[in-house]
């Protein structure tokens, strides 16, 4: 599955406009300490979390993960948009809570490590 | 100016903070400060300085100096040590603070927990906010708030699983502006600027964070200074004017 794919099917709104979202998703992985995200998420899961941080590009870079989906409505930091934008790592946000949106990826197919 | 060693334990919470036993009333942690041999200390409960000035005043005479402090929790769950001048209004900070922190109402069993005293240890009140609850400053604008009125700020026990900039963020920030970052009592000082990416011209420090009487000062960090005052922790955080911080 594609990140837009994705985006389109759970109406996720993207923040980062300039960076084709066409990436593979493998898996998922939903966490709002960064330590965690860095010592446990997979290359290539969609992470979803609650922190707006720009620290959250760099794990993003780290991990070389797909992806990160802001949870609650929340907006990145503009230091964070910018860093993400030039990292071209995607970052999209959705209303649902971290629960809600976890069971729908779940659904579609997407599993943790 | 003669230059002295002076025993600091800067991160102490009294009976004010949810998780401080109510026996850390103002007499009591001068008392154990005291017996620890501290030269120096700083009241630092959870988002709030209102007990900083009855412990000040109960040291008043003993020989032992006392600064006002925070621990700011960000709205990352990051704690931040807010230290200030004795002499320094603080008034305007904590009303910034206060500001930031989410209007919710502790529960009555956390309201207990959260006692308001003065310098002769009589309860004057219980705060009824959500004080252990998270402000909704980021740890920039945190850093930020303490520099604009003139404080200290330093990253709690970075070595923790929980609440600290390591945990929460994964890495200090380039560019958020710590005098110093903290390590926890039993945190190995000589593998944590590897272990954390502790930047070589950041001080280390170790205080105790202490909850009950008898952890006050389990975790000293010396400085060699003119005076027990925040202009002398500063300039030794600096390693500058010959002033010096020495973690044991």
């Amino acid at each position: 599955m594609t990140l837009n794919e994705l985006a389109t099917r759970l109406e996720l709104k993207v923040f980062t406009s300039g960076i084709p979202p066409d990436r593979p998703v493998q898996g998922g992985y939903a966490s709002d300490l960064l330590s965690d995200v860095i010592g446990h998420a997979r290359k290539d899961d969609l992470w979803v979390t609650l922190q707006v941080h720009p620290n959250i590009v760099a794990v993003a870079v780290l991990k070389e993960l797909a992806g990160i989906v802001l949870v609650g409505g929340r907006v990145p930091a503009e230091e964070t948009l910018a860093q993400a934008v030039r990292e071209k790592v995607p970052v999209l946000g959705t209303g649902l809570t971290t629960f809600e949106l976890a069971g729908r990826l779940y659904g579609m197919g997407l599993r943790g490590g | 100016m003669e230059l002295r060693r002076l025993r600091a334990d800067l991160h102490i919470h009294t009976c004010l903070s949810p998780c401080g036993e109510l026996a850390m009333s103002p007499r009591a942690v001068v008392e154990g400060a005291r017996a620890a041999r501290l030269d120096l200390i700083a009241v630092t409960d959870h988002n709030t300085m209102e007990n900083a000035a009855a412990v000040i005043a109960a040291a008043r005479g003993t020989g032992l100096a006392v600064l006002p402090g925070i621990e700011l929790t960000t709205v990352e769950e990051v704690h931040i040590l807010g230290l200030f001048d004795a002499e320094a209004d603080v008034r305007p900070f904590q009303e910034e603070v206060f500001r930031n922190l989410p209007d919710i109402p502790a529960k009555r069993k956390y309201v207990d927990d959260q006692v308001l005293v003065d310098a002769e240890d009589y309860v004057t009140g219980f705060s009824p906010r959500c004080l252990f609850g998270a402000t909704l400053l980021s740890v920039h604008e945190a850093v930020g708030l303490i520099h604009a009125h003139g404080g200290l700020a330093i990253a709690s026990h970075i070595d923790r699983e929980s609440f600290s900039v390591v945990s929460q963020l994964g890495f200090i920030p380039e560019g958020l502006g710590l005098e110093a970052v903290e390590l926890s009592p039993h945190a190995d000082i000589a593998g944590a600027r590897e272990a954390y990416g502790i930047a070589p011209d950041l001080a280390v420090v170790r205080f105790s964070d202490a909850h009950k009487p008898d952890e006050i000062g389990a975790a000293p960090t010396d400085f060699l200074v003119a005076a027990p005052t925040l202009a002398e922790i500063r300039l030794a955080l600096a390693g500058e004017a010959g002033r010096k911080a020495f973690s044991s």
